[in-house]
């Protein structure tokens, strides 16, 4: 089809998609490379080294960044392991439960923290704990992620729950299985992709957060991102940009593998 | 039928309704123990609803439904001696083709025995060589097959099929048919086959049941239905016919003389309910008249070809009789026979074998 | 999203309607105790008296919303004046997050034309490239564009090696930076949406326009632009919302003079300068007004999706 024929192309389109995955792109593309920079200042290029790269895990702060990211990955790997089952459970009454009163309801409570800004759910729990009387750290963090990793979890494994025909339970069902039975060796198998989908998504999530970390974490205690920001407000260093670099692979790694995995249709 | 025969399923006064809407009209029906019954209607009939309501997966709102003489609403699904093949297979896709037949009788707790079964099974139905293959490998035909010896592993009392060759090709189709009937007499399980597809159904079944808006039409062997339809409906949806308004005159010798306009009669084996005055419909079976060039019979009626319509196998002829209805005739396509094909435009006589027209009370 | 008929989707069996109560019980625990009632705290807390060191004095005060809305002088002896201070941030903040959703729409918007319109098997690539970068830490998004941004960083270098510019933009710490921040911080959220309307538009229509004399740009007006709407609303919505309350991107590529909502709510929490009450009252008033824009929204999608089934 040429220019002329084609009442579906727009001249400048292209330009304009280019310029946006460039946007979304450069500024995470900058900050990668420099990571690798030999030089000590971030203005100045001097050369490829994974010097920062080593400073993260050896240099004077290393003590400080570990203890965040043993933080960081105990919570979101608790978080979203939480998350994900009370979401594939949710998943399965709203999918698989009928019509019933309340369904509006319970979709709209679990999609909460996805309506209500970020700031104002830090402030509410915040006030929450405070109001209850119980004292910040590593369990109130832990807390407040397995809640807004709910919707995160809930939206992959109920997309994929709705993509499953019933008749595969109804036949289950029909050949003597019991319906714990048609869970298990039916709908359970056939939802994993989008079970492990919804767990890597909680899990960047949780590894990701700050505002509502920065808010309930008292002190004494830092995630990544908190232990980031911190640096950060001091101007950015060059082994700040190494473990933002760290920190950035391991989302694209994980998203590309929920990508891959939502992908594969396991019912064909 | 003779009432000898032991009652496999039997349907006491069935209501099924949703909210306000009456999906089942109060049905009773009797399917015998070994026989190929056949639920025929058209699509929102209520044949599936019915089916469904066997197999378990819906409730009865009033009435019951009884298996072999016990009662079975309150046994779910998985408790049921029944198995259904589903219209759309509804085959395991991430289980191989042996793992699917292997799971009902997993489910009943015959693990030592499965695969042994599964293997005879899956040789009923030929598949014995893709016994290792996932159902995504597999041709529509094939997944049928799997479909059906997946249903019928755990040897049910009871097999319902609903539409299940409604995916195939035509050809296929065919071949399933008879196929299906073969399984069906060699195991002497009682099949429940739902479709919409009268031929399909006239081809299969020991008996019919016609289905319409939630009512049973007509139940009957499949002659029965096709020679004698009880009304409008069944008439119009078995087969082909001529569906004629008419008036009946007079009565002559047990038979009704109808008016059909412009002057024509015919005279049609009365009916009960038929009175002098009546207006009433005809149904006359195309296959079933012929024509002439010559009034061989007092009783043939004049008619003018308007054209001749080839359909392979036939040749349809449309008729126009002066100021009177316009009929269909169908002829087979064969040099055999007395048929003969008219010019459009050609002066004819319309004859009829004698059973050929119905009156309809309804 | 555009387009769904019922709230989370509709269900498709009711296999499990027996154990549907035990099943949801989790969530609703869960979010009940920490979504849904830390908001109705934060609501009791608006109306207390703050505690100097932080915290509340159990003790009911409208004096947040007072601080809010009025000034009473220094002594707050005063008759009431408008308080424009706080109201002008929340001017400003709508302000940037307008300006920001303005300009993620008109990179969105061909963006997510062109995704839609090409061929079908490379569609989930190109949106899969798009939503890469919005699972990257938002931090660390921030982060990079600070670094990116700097008068001395390789924005600045780039541009002054190309001959462009003969000294570096001062951008950062100035309002356009806070917007190029949002923009780009929720610029995915733009495109999805509306790339789900386009993919989903008749091209027909476009046919038929371009038969009946139209031209390209008259067919993107009059004919694709009011039937992607929703699509579009959707994508502002979703840029708007976060922008409007967002803490990272005003706080580190504006500096202290691009004060945003979220830094005034931040502030309140801080240390002894804090002020819970106020600090409540203030993220009632930015949730009072997502929610009213949230509702707006579903209902215009909901007038939409009728429309679209007549």
């Amino acid at each position: 089809m040429t220019a002329k024929t084609d009442v579906r192309n727009y001249p400048g389109f292209i330009a304009i998609t280019i310029l946006c995955l460039v946007i979304l792109y450069a500024p995470l593309l900058v900050v990668t490379a420099y990571s690798f920079n030999a030089s000590a200042s971030i203005t100045i290029w001097e050369g490829l080294s994974v010097r920062w790269y080593i400073d993260v895990f050896t240099g004077p702060e290393s003590a400080k960044f570990k203890s965040a990211a043993m933080n960081s990955f105990s919570i979101a790997l608790m978080a979203a392991t939480t998350a994900t089952i009370i979401a594939t459970c949710a998943a399965t009454a709203m999918v698989r439960g009928g019509k019933f009163r309340g369904r509006t309801l319970s979709f709209g409570l679990i999609s909460l923290p996805l309506m209500v800004p970020e700031i104002v759910t830090a402030v509410a729990t915040l006030i929450f704990f405070n109001a209850i009387g119980f004292t910040r750290g590593y369990t109130t963090i832990l807390a407040a992620h397995i809640a807004f990793c709910i919707p995160f979890a809930y939206l992959p494994i109920s997309a994929r729950m709705q993509g499953i025909e019933g008749t595969y339970e109804q036949a289950a069902q029909d050949l003597y299985a019991t319906r714990a039975q048609a869970f298990r060796y039916i709908l359970l198998p056939l939802m994993m992709p989008g079970i492990i989908s919804g767990f890597l998504l909680a899990f960047i999530i949780s590894l990701d957060d700050f505002i509502i970390t920065n808010f309930v974490k008292g002190a004494g205690i830092e995630t990544l991102p908190t232990a980031i920001f911190g640096s950060v407000k001091q101007g950015i260093k060059p082994n700040i940009m190494a473990i933002s670099t760290m920190l950035l692979g391991v989302s694209v790694v994980m998203v590309t593998i929920s990508y891959f995995v939502s992908k594969k249709d396991n019912t064909q | 039928m003779s009432d000898a025969r032991q009652i496999a399923i039997d349907v006491r006064d069935a209501v099924k309704r949703y909210g306000d809407f009456t999906a089942l009209k109060r049905i009773s029906l009797s399917i015998y123990d070994n026989e190929f019954f056949t639920l025929l209607g058209p699509s929102g009939c209520g044949k599936t609803t019915l089916l469904r309501m066997i197999a378990g997966f819906e409730d009865v709102t009033e009435g019951a439904i009884y298996l072999y003489g016990k009662e079975i609403e309150d046994l779910p699904p998985n408790r049921r001696p029944v198995n259904t093949v589903f219209q759309n297979y509804a085959l395991f896709p991430h289980m191989s083709v042996l793992e699917n037949v292997m799971f009902p009788l997993e489910m009943m707790g015959k693990k030592g025995d499965a695969k042994r079964r599964a293997r005879e099974v899956l040789e009923l139905v030929q598949l014995t060589q893709f016994a290792n293959r996932k159902p995504s490998q597999l041709s529509g035909g094939q997944q049928q097959r799997v479909a059906l010896a997946r249903a019928l592993a755990p040897q049910p009392k009871v097999l319902l099929l609903d539409e299940p060759l409604s995916a195939l090709d035509q050809k296929l189709r065919k071949a399933m048919q008879i196929e299906l009937k073969h399984i069906q007499r060699e195991t002497g399980i009682t099949f429940i086959f739902v479709t919409h597809d009268q031929e399909e159904a006239l081809t299969m079944s020991d008996r019919i049941a016609v289905m319409s808006a939630g009512e049973l039409q007509q139940l009957g062997k499949p002659t029965e239905i096709y020679e004698h339809p009880r009304n409008m409906f069944v008439a119009d949806f078995i087969g082909e016919t001529n569906l004629l308004e008419v008036s009946v005159d007079s009565f002559e010798a047990g038979r009704a003389v109808c008016h059909l306009g412009g002057g024509h009669e015919m005279h049609v084996d009365a009916v009960d309910g038929v009175g002098i005055g009546s207006k009433v419909h005809l149904s006359v079976r195309p296959e079933r008249l012929y024509l002439t060039d010559v009034r061989a019979d007092p009783d043939a009626l004049p008619a003018t070809v308007l054209e001749n319509i080839f359909v392979g196998t036939n040749i349809m002829t449309i008729v126009d009789l002066k100021d009177g209805p316009n009929f269909t005739i169908r002829a087979a396509n064969s040099d055999r026979g007395n048929a003969r094909v008219f010019d459009a435009g050609s002066a004819v006589y319309v004859n009829g074998d004698k059973g050929a027209a119905r009156l309809l009370v309804d | 999203m555009a387009g769904g008929a019922s709230p989370g989707g509709s269900a498709t069996t009711d296999t499990y309607a027996g154990a549907r109560n035990w099943l949801l019980m989790p969530a609703w625990l869960v979010l009940g105790i920490l979504s849904l009632a830390p908001v109705a705290m934060m609501l009791v807390y608006s109306f207390l008296t703050k505690e100097f060191r932080g915290g509340v004095i159990w003790e009911f005060s409208l004096a947040a919303y007072d601080q809010f809305f009025f000034d009473r002088g220094l002594f707050g002896d005063e008759p009431p004046r408008i308080e424009w201070t706080y109201i002008s941030i929340f001017w400003r903040s709508i302000w940037q997050a307008g300006l920001a959703t303005l300009m993620s729409l008109l990179i969105g918007f061909p963006t997510a034309y062109f995704i839609a319109t090409r061929p079908e098997k490379v569609r989930p690539i190109w949106v899969f490239l798009i939503t890469i970068p919005y699972w990257v830490n938002l931090l660390i998004r921030t982060v990079s564009m600070k670094f990116l941004l700097r008068d001395n960083g390789p924005l600045n270098d780039f541009l002054m090696s190309t001959g462009l510019i003969g000294e570096p933009i001062h951008i950062i710490n100035t309002n356009f930076a806070v917007q190029l921040g949002l923009f780009y911080s929720y610029l995915p959220f733009m495109v999805l949406p509306i790339y789900a309307s386009v993919e989903r538009y008749n091209f027909t229509l476009s046919e038929a326009a371009a038969d009946l004399y139209a031209s390209k740009w008259v067919t993107l007006r009059r004919i694709l632009l009011p039937t992607v709407k929703p699509g579009v609303i959707a994508g502002c919505i979703l840029v708007f919302v976060p922008s409007l309350g967002s803490f990272l991107a005003p706080d580190l590529l504006g500096g202290a003079k691009n004060f945003m909502i979220g830094s005034l709510i931040e502030e309140q929490f801080k240390g002894s300068a804090g002020n819970w009450p106020f600090g409540a009252a203030i993220a009632m008033v930015l949730l009072t007004m997502v929610l009213i824009l949230l509702l707006l929204f579903a209902r215009q999608q909901a007038r939409a999706d009728r429309e679209a089934g007549q």
